[in-house]
C-alpha cells in the first residue's frame, strides 16, 4: 500500500476535505488505505479503528495505526478535541446509534467528514414505488433481513439532522457509486434525487 | 509453557520414586504410590558463568529497602548501529530467561522466543538491536533469592529476598540500557510478565521508548491471577523440603512444591480447547485401571511440565517473581485512573491479545487500548483468533508475526530508522 498510488475516488474526495498536517481519526477504515494516504501525501496523524479483526491485521501489517473496535462502542473513549478531523464513510447508516455516533465525533474532533448511501436516489424510489418491495440496487444490495444498513436516511434526511443538533454544514457534495462527484452540488434537492452518496465536512456551531 | 504437541508425547520423566527429601520432617514414606518428581542433581541457579554487568551503587526498592548491588544477566543479539537508534529490548515472562534466540547453555533450551527474534524474523536482527536481561529476582544469572546476602556476609538472601515490584525490575534494565549507552530504545517488547515490564518502561521512562508492544498482557494482575499463584506458594511452602526458603543449605529442593506450582500455573497457560485437542480423555497406560498414577493422558503431560520446570527455575526466585506479578498495578499507582497512568506515555503502542487466552484475556487489552486512547496515545490493538490459550504468544501464530513485523516497520519509518 503506497500513498503515492491513486487511491479509491471516493477516498479522494474526502482527502481533499482535510488540511494537510492535521490529526485525523478514520472510523470504519478497513486496511487503512485512506490514512496510509493521509500519513502520506498530506503528513497527518491519522489513526483508525474497524471492527474486521482481519482487516485490522492487515492495516498494522502495513505499518499503520488502528485499533479494532466498534464506532459505536469506541468513541466515547476518546478525550475531548483529540482530533482536527474524524471520518466515518459509507459507515454512518450500519451503526446503532447514528445521531450518538455524530455527536461524540463532533466531542471528539473540531471537524467530522461523513459519507453515506443516499436512500433519496430516484432509482431507489422508482424501485420502492413501482414494485412496492425494499429496492436493490449496486449500492443496497442486500435484503432487508440480512443488511447491515439498519439505519438508512436520504441527503435530505441528513441535513435536517444537522439542523436539529446544530451542526454547521461546511461542506457537502453529491457523488455517484464509484465516488466521482456529480453536479448537483448547488441544489440539495436535485442532489437527493440524483447523488447515490453524499459527503459532508461538519462542525459544530 | 506449551511448547509443540511433540513434548506432550515424549517419554515421561515422571518415575514412582521415594520422596527425595531425606530430612526429619519429611512425612512422605518411600512406599509411597503417589507419582513424584524425579530428584535431579543440578540444581538451578548455579555459578553458571551468564554474561551480567553489576552495578555496585546498588538499587533502591519499590518496598523501601535497598539492594547494596545489583547484576544483571542479558544476552544482546545483532549489532547496535552508529547513532544507536535500533535497539530493542525484549522482556520475558514469570519463567523465561535472557536466551530469547539463542539455546541457554545452562539448560540446552531452545531460545524461548526464536519464533519471533533472530535474522529474518519479526524482531530481525540484522536490522535490530536486541537486548534481553533476566529479570531482578530470577534464576540465570541476575540478582536474585540465590545472590550473596546483602545485609548478612557469608549467606544467601533466600526468603529475606527484598519484595520487588515489576517497577524495579524495569529500572534495573534502564541501568542496563544506559550501561549500553542506549540513550533511547526503538521498541521494548514483551508478553505476559513481560508485557507488563513494557507497560512499565512505557510509563516510567517515556522518553526512552519510541514503541511499546505488550502482548497477552494486562495492566494489573486480577483477582484470579493471584489466587492461581497463591496455590502455586502454598505448593511450594507445604513442601517438606522448603525449609522456610534455605532448602540450598541442606541440599535440598522443594521439587515436590515446585512441580505443582508449575502444574497449577500451566492450566493457565493453555485453553481448555487446547487440552482437549491434544489429549481429549486418552488413557497414558491402556493395560489397565489405577486409582492413582499416570491414568490419563493429560496427567502425564502436565507431570511432564512440572518435572522439566524444577529442572531449570528456582522456588525462592518462583515465588519472589510470582509476588512482583500480583503486586502489579498501573491504575492503582495512579489513584485507580488508569488513562492517567497513561498520560506521560509518549510511546506508540501496539497491542496484542489472543482470543482463547483466559489468563490475561482480551477484554484487559482492550481495556488498556481504551485507557491508551482516553490519553491521546497512540496505539494500535489487535485480537488475534487462536485456540493456544495465552502461551500462543510463545507459539507459531503468523497472523501475530506478521503483525509485530508491520508494527516494526511502521514504527521504523517513523523513527527514521532505515
Amino acid at each position: 500500500m503506497s500513498g503515492e498510488k491513486k487511491i479509491r475516488v471516493d477516498l479522494a474526495l474526502i482527502a481533499g476535505m482535510v488540511q494537510p498536517g492535521s490529526r485525523v481519526l478514520d472510523v470504519g477504515c478497513a486496511q487503512g488505505q485512506l490514512i496510509d494516504h493521509l500519513t502520506k501525501a498530506k503528513n497527518c496523524d491519522a489513526r483508525g479503528i474497524e471492527i474486521d479483526m482481519e482487516e485490522v491485521q492487515r492495516a498494522i501489517a502495513h505499518g499503520l495505526p488502528v485499533m479494532q473496535g466498534d464506532a459505536d462502542t469506541e468513541l466515547v473513549t476518546y478525550p475531548d478535541a483529540a482530533f482536527d478531523y474524524v471520518i466515518l464513510s459509507r459507515t454512518l447508516q450500519a451503526v446503532e446509534q447514528p445521531r450518538e455516533v455524530l455527536r461524540q465525533m463532533l466531542r471528539i474532533s473540531t471537524h467530522a467528514i461523513v459519507s453515506f448511501p443516499n436512500f433519496g436516489h430516484w432509482s431507489l424510489r422508482l424501485q420502492l414505488l413501482t414494485r412496492g418491495r425494499m429496492p436493490m440496487t449496486a449500492g443496497w444490495n442486500r435484503m432487508w433481513y440480512e443488511t447491515p444498513n439498519i439505519h438508512p436516511c436520504t441527503i435530505k434526511d441528513f441535513f435536517a439532522l444537522c439542523d436539529i443538533d446544530g451542526y454547521v454544514v461546511e461542506d457537502w457534495l453529491a457523488a455517484d457509486e464509484q465516488g466521482l462527484r456529480t453536479p448537483w452540488r448547488r441544489s440539495p434537492r436535485l442532489a437527493n434525487l440524483f447523488g447515490e452518496q453524499g459527503l459532508f465536512l461538519l462542525r459544530k456551531a | 509453557m506449551l511448547d509443540t504437541a511433540s513434548q506432550a508425547s515424549a517419554p515421561s520423566r515422571i518415575q514412582f520414586v521415594a520422596h527425595p527429601c531425606s530430612g526429619g520432617d519429611c512425612t512422605q514414606g518411600s512406599a509411597s504410590a503417589y507419582p513424584v518428581v524425579r530428584m535431579d542433581q543440578t540444581p538451578a541457579g548455579t555459578d553458571f558463568p551468564h554474561q551480567s554487568v553489576t552495578f555496585p551503587e546498588g538499587l533502591a526498592l519499590d518496598c523501601g529497602r535497598v539492594l547494596p548491588s545489583v547484576t544483571v544477566a542479558y544476552r544482546t543479539y545483532g549489532a547496535l548501529n552508529a547513532d544507536k537508534s535500533n535497539a530493542i529490548l525484549i522482556c520475558h515472562a514469570l519463567t523465561g530467561d535472557q536466551y530469547v534466540a539463542e539455546p541457554n547453555p545452562e539448560t540446552g533450551r531452545p531460545g524461548w522466543w526464536e519464533r519471533v527474534v533472530g535474522p529474518g524474523r519479526a524482531v530481525d536482527t540484522e536490522k535490530y538491536f536486541v537486548i534481553c536481561a533476566n529479570v531482578l529476582g530470577g534464576c540465570m544469572g541476575s540478582t536474585g533469592p540465590r545472590s550473596a546476602h546483602g545485609e548478612r556476609p557469608g549467606a544467601l538472601w533466600g526468603t529475606d529476598f527484598p519484595v520487588i515490584t515489576i517497577h524495579d525490575m524495569v529500572r534495573v534494565q534502564k541501568r542496563l540500557v544506559e550501561h549500553l549507552g542506549i540513550a533511547r530504545l526503538f521498541a521494548v517488547i514483551g508478553g505476559s510478565m513481560g508485557g507488563m515490564q513494557v507497560l512499565s518502561w512505557a510509563v516510567q521512562f517515556p522518553e526512552m521508548v519510541f514503541a511499546a508492544v505488550p502482548i497477552a498482557a494486562a495492566c494489573y494482575h486480577s483477582a484470579q491471577n493471584i489466587a492461581f499463584h497463591e496455590i502455586g506458594r502454598q505448593a511450594i511452602f507445604a513442601d517438606p523440603c522448603f525449609r522456610n526458603g534455605n532448602y540450598w543449605a541442606e541440599g535440598v529442593r522443594p521439587e515436590r512444591g515446585l512441580a505443582v506450582a508449575r502444574m497449577t500455573a500451566h492450566i493457565t497457560y493453555v485453553s481448555e480447547e487446547a487440552l482437549t485437542r491434544k489429549f481429549g480423555r486418552k488413557l497414558q497406560n491402556a493395560e489397565g485401571l489405577a486409582a492413582f498414577g499416570e491414568q490419563f493422558a493429560v496427567e502425564s503431560y502436565l507431570q511432564y511440565q512440572g518435572s522439566s520446570f524444577v529442572q531449570r527455575f528456582d522456588a525462592n526466585s518462583y515465588l519472589t517473581i510470582t509476588r512482583a506479578t500480583d503486586l502489579f498495578d498501573l491504575a492503582g499507582d495512579h489513584g485507580g485512573a488508569l488513562a492517567d497512568a497513561f498520560r506521560t506515555a509518549k510511546s506508540r503502542f501496539l497491542l496484542v491479545s489472543f482470543s482463547s487466552d483466559w489468563l490475561f484475556p482480551t477484554a484487559q487489552s482492550r481495556a488498556m487500548a481504551r485507557a491508551l486512547n482516553h490519553a491521546a496515545a497512540n496505539v494500535s490493538f489487535v485480537e488475534v483468533q487462536s485456540d493456544k490459550g495465552h502461551d500462543a504468544f510463545l507459539l507459531d501464530e503468523p497472523d501475530f508475526h506478521a503483525t509485530l513485523r508491520g508494527f516494526l516497520t511502521g514504527c521504523a519509518e517513523h523513527a527514521g530508522l532505515t
